[in-house]
C-alpha cells in the first residue's frame, strides 16, 4: 500500500509512479490531492489492483485498463472508463461526458449524473460484458451506437427528465435499463420498450446489490419499483440502406 | 414500398466461352466467386449479369476458352448523361439504397504525378551509379529532435547524449496501407505480413484488431486505433511496433464505415471483439475527439499506455484544409502523419463520397509540407503519402514534394490478383482478397503472394535507386522536399504554385 501525494504533480509523473508502484508489487494505491491529472490507470493490469483517487481526476481515467478497480471520492471528468477491457471504477460524485467509450468489459458506477454519451458503442464480447450504473440522469445521445453490455439509469435524484434527447440512437446490442420511464417521443426508433420481468430483475440484482454496498445505500430504495428495459429492434440496422454498384 | 424484380440495368459485362475449346472441366464454376457460372448437362452456360471482368476464370482456364467483354450493346452515348449516371438512377429506383463500391473512384480526375517530371544530372554535376556505388533507401519514421547534444567518451568519440524519439525503421520507403481483417481477408494480411518481414517494411491492421497468427510479425505491424476501437486493448497497443489513430480515409474523408453482419464470423468476431453476426460500425468522428486538444489527449492517452516506446501516427484524408489540420495534428503530438488522398482505396464506401470528396495527395502533401516547413515544425513528425501510389515514379515523385514514405494498399492487391473490379463490399472476391468465404480465402496462398509482394518492392526499390542516381542524389532522405527537382509539365500557374514546383524548361 502506498500514498502518494499528487499536489501540482504532473499527470507523467503520476502515472509513472503508479506503474513503478505495480511493477513492485504494491496493490494499493492512495492517490491524495488529485486535481485534474489525466490518464489516471491508463493500461493497467491486474484484477487485485486497487486506486483510491481523493479530489476530482482529469480526462481519461482508467483509459484502456485491464482490472483494478478505481474509487474516486468526488467528480470526475470526461472520458472515465474509455475503451476499457476490464475492471470497476467507482464515481461518488458527477462523470463528465463520453463515459465508457467502446468499453469491452468491466464496471463503471456513477452515483451522480452524468454527461453526454454515456455508454457509447459499448459492446459486449464472449464472457465480458460491460455494465454502467448511473444514479442520477444522462445527457443526450446515450447509449449511441451501443452493441453490447448493459446500461442501468436510475435516475435516483427524481428529476423529470433522466435523460436527454436522441436516446439510444443508432443502438444495436446491448441492453438499458431504466428505473424511470422516459418520454418515447426521446428513444430512436431503432429501439423497443418492454416491463423488465423477473429473469431482469434477477439478473439486475447482482449488479445492483453490489452497487447499493459500494455507495452505502439502500438496495431496497432503488429496486423498490418497476424497471423498464430497452433493447434494439435489429442487431444490423443498416443492412436495407446500401446497394452495390 | 414493394419490390419489383424487374431490373433495367444491362449486363456491364459478357463472359463469352468458346465451346469448340471449352473441355467442360468446371474450373470456370469453381473459381467464379460470383456464380457466373452454371453446367447445363452439356456445356457451360454464363449469367453475363453476375460477371464483374476480376478476371479469375480466363486466367485459370485450361483451354483459353473463355473472354470476358464489354457488353456491346450501349446505353446511348451522352456526353452529359453518362452511363455511370444512368445506372445509378435506375440502381437507386430500384432499391432505394446509397450506392456503394469498393477500391477508389473511378472517375477520372486530373493525376498530377503524371503532370510532373524528374531532373537528372548532366555535365555540371555527376549522376551515380547505383549498381556499383552505395545508394541508401533506409528512412526512420518518428519524432526528430530539433538539435541534438553530444558527449565524447575517454577516446574523444562522439556519444549521442540527446534522447532520441522511438522510430520506425524502414529499409526501403513504403508501408502497406491500413487493410483491415473483415475487409479483407486473413491470408491476404498474411501475405503483407511475410513480405513486410523480409523487406524490413511495416504492414498496418486497421481497424480490425489483431489476428493470433499475426502477432509474432509484430515489429513488422502497425496497429489502428480508429472510431470503433474494435479489438482495441492495452496488450494489442504494445503488440506493434507503433500504433496509427485513423481519423479519415481518402476514399471516403469524414464518414465511418461498417461491416456488415454477415461478414462477422467466428474469427472476426474474435479479432475484432464483437459479438457474432452484428453490424461493426464504425463511428464517422471517434467521440473522444472533436478537436485537436483531443486529439492530443488521444495520442498521449496510448503514449501512457505504451510507456513512450511507439511513435504514435495519426492518419487523415486530404481534405481542404489539409496544411492547416496537419500542423495541428504535428502540435498535437503524433510522430507520424499519414495522408490519403482523394484516389485512395475502401472496402466499401458510398460513391457520392469517394467520387466527390477531398484532394489529390501530390497537391495535399506539397502543401503540407511547406507549411510545416514555413512553421519549423517539419522535424517534428515524418509524412507519409498514400492515395494510389501505382509505381516507383509515382514514389519518387511523392518523396520529393515532401513525403518521407509512401503507403500502397491497391498496388498490393494487386499482386494478389486484384482487377481493380470495385466489388469489395459484395465479400465475392474470386481471388480470396476481400472475402471470409473460406472456399475463395483458401485459394490465396500467403507464401506465394508475400513473395510476389517482396519482388514488386524490391523491384520498385531498385528503380528508385536507378532514378535516384540519375539526379545524383545517393540517399532517399536527401530527396525529402527536395522539389527543386521536380518540373511541372501541362499545369496552370495556379496548379504549380500549389504544387511548389516550376514549369518544365524554367
Amino acid at each position: 500500500m502506498i500514498t502518494i501525494d499528487a499536489n501540482g504533480m504532473h499527470y507523467r509523473d503520476l502515472n509513472r509512479l503508479i506503474r513503478e508502484g505495480i511493477e513492485r508489487g504494491v496493490k494499493k494505491f492512495f492517490l491524495e490531492n488529485v486535481n485534474g491529472q489525466y490518464y489516471i490507470g491508463d493500461g493497467i493490469k491486474g484484477d487485485d489492483i486497487i486506486i483510491n483517487i481523493n479530489g476530482v481526476p482529469g480526462n481519461d481515467l482508467g483509459v484502456f485498463m485491464d482490472g483494478p478497480t478505481i474509487a474516486v471520492s468526488g467528480n470526475a471528468q470526461d472520458n472515465v472508463g474509455n475503451t476499457m477491457n476490464a475492471g470497476k471504477i467507482l464515481i461518488k460524485g458527477d462523470a463528465g461526458d463520453v463515459v465508457g467509450y467502446g468499453m469491452r468489459g468491466g464496471r463503471i458506477y456513477i452515483l451522480g449524473n452524468a454527461g453526454y454519451r454515456v455508454g457509447i458503442h459499448m459492446k459486449g464480447y464472449n464472457e465480458q460484458l460491460p455494465v454502467i450504473i448511473i444514479g442520477g440522469k444522462v445527457g443526450s445521445f446515450f447509449a449511441e451506437y451501443m452493441a453490447g453490455g448493459v446500461i442501468v439509469l436510475l435516475g435516483l435524484n427524481d428529476a423529470d427528465d433522466t435523460a436527454g434527447d436522441y436516446f439510444a440512437a443508432g443502438m444495436h446490442g446491448g441492453v438499458i435499463y431504466l428505473r424511470k420511464k422516459i418520454d418515447f417521443s426521446k428513444y430512436s426508433k431503432e429501439v423497443e420498450l418492454y416491463e423488465a420481468d423477473d429473469n431482469d430483475m434477477a439478473f439486475l440484482k447482482k449488479y445492483l446489490l453490489e452497487y447499493a454496498d459500494d455507495f452505502n445505500i439502500s438496495f431496497e430504495n432503488i429496486t423498490g419499483k418497476p424497471f423498464y428495459k430497452i433493447i434494439p429492434s435489429s442487431t444490423r440496422p443498416y443492412a436495407h440502406l446500401y446497394t452495390s454498384a | 414500398m414493394t419490390k419489383s424484380s424487374f431490373s433495367s440495368i444491362q449486363s456491364e459485362y459478357l463472359a463469352l466461352i468458346d465451346h469448340t475449346k471449352c473441355v467442360r472441366c468446371k474450373r470456370c464454376i469453381q473459381n467464379c466467386g460470383w456464380g457466373t457460372y452454371s453446367f447445363g448437362g452439356d456445356k457451360i452456360l454464363s449469367d453475363h449479369a453476375k460477371c464483374v471482368a476480376c478476371g479469375r476464370c480466363y486466367t485459370y482456364c485450361p483451354e483459353s476458352a473463355i473472354s470476358i467483354v464489354k457488353n456491346p450493346t450501349v446505353i446511348r452515348e451522352n456526353g452529359n448523361w453518362k452511363e455511370n449516371h444512368i445506372k445509378s438512377i435506375w440502381r437507386q429506383s430500384e432499391t432505394g439504397g446509397i450506392v456503394i463500391s469498393g477500391m477508389g473512384t473511378t472517375f477520372k480526375y486530373k493525376k498530377y504525378f503524371d503532370h510532373i517530371l524528374l531532373d537528372a544530372c548532366q555535365v555540371t554535376n555527376p549522376s551515380i551509379d547505383p549498381l556499383r556505388e552505395p545508394m541508401e533507401l533506409k528512412t526512420y519514421l518518428g519524432k526528430k529532435p530539433s538539435k541534438i547534444e553530444l558527449d565524447f567518451n575517454e577516446e574523444g568519440e562522439p556519444i549521442l547524449k540527446t534522447k532520441m524519439p522511438p522510430q520506425i525503421e524502414l529499409q526501403t520507403p513504403f508501408v502497406f496501407g491500413a487493410m483491415s481483417y473483415g475487409s479483407i481477408s486473413l491470408n491476404a494480411q498474411k501475405a503483407m505480413a511475410l513480405a513486410a518481414r523480409a523487406l524490413g517494411i511495416v504492414m498496418n491492421t486497421g481497424e480490425g484488431g489483431l489476428h493470433d497468427d499475426l502477432v509474432p510479425f509484430g515489429k513488422n505491424i502497425v496497429v489502428q486505433v480508429a472510431s470503433g476501437r474494435f479489438g482495441v486493448h492495452r496488450d494489442y497497443l504494445n503488440s506493434g511496433i507503433a500504433v496509427e489513430i485513423k481519423i479519415g480515409q481518402g476514399a471516403k474523408p469524414g464518414i465511418g464505415g461498417h461491416l456488415p453482419g454477415e461478414k462477422i464470423g467466428l474469427d472476426i468476431s474474435r479479432t475484432r471483439m464483437i459479438p457474432l453476426g452484428t453490424d461493426a460500425i464504425s463511428p464517422a468522428p471517434h467521440h473522444d475527439i472533436y478537436s485537436i486538444e483531443d486529439l492530443r489527449q488521444l495520442i498521449f492517452a496510448i503514449k501512457e499506455a505504451t510507456n513512450y516506446e511507439k511513435p504514435v501516427s495519426v492518419k487523415v484524408a486530404a481534405v481542404h484544409n489539409i496544411a492547416a489540420i496537419v500542423s495541428g495534428i504535428v502540435r498535437a503530438g503524433a510522430d507520424i502523419v499519414y495522408i490519403d488522398g482523394y484516389t485512395g482505396g475502401t472496402g466499401a464506401a458510398p460513391n457520392i463520397i469517394k467520387d466527390h470528396v477531398g484532394i489529390p495527395i501530390e497537391l495535399a502533401l506539397a502543401q503540407v509540407d511547406e507549411r510545416l516547413r514555413e512553421e519549423g515544425i517539419r522535424n517534428e513528425a515524418s509524412l507519409i503519402a498514400a492515395g494510389s501510389v501505382r509505381s516507383s515514379a509515382d514514389a519518387v515523385k511523392a518523396i520529393a514534394l515532401g513525403a518521407d514514405a509512401v503507403a500502397i494498399g491497391t498496388a498490393a492487391l494487386i499482386v494478389m490478383g486484384c482487377h481493380v473490379c470495385g466489388k469489395c463490399n459484395t465479400g465475392n472476391c474470386s481471388w480470396g482478397i476481400t472475402t471470409q468465404r473460406p472456399e475463395l480465402v483458401r485459394r490465396l496462398d500467403p507464401e506465394v503472394y508475400g513473395e510476389r509482394l517482396y519482388n514488386l518492392i524490391s523491384a520498385w526499390s531498385h528503380e528508385i535507386q536507378e532514378v535516384l542516381g540519375a539526379m545524383g542524389v545517393n540517399s532517399i532522405e536527401s530527396l525529402r522536399g527536395s522539389r527543386e527537382r521536380l518540373r511541372g509539365i501541362e499545369l496552370t500557374d495556379a496548379e504549380l504554385k500549389v504544387l511548389g514546383i516550376k514549369h518544365a524548361g524554367l
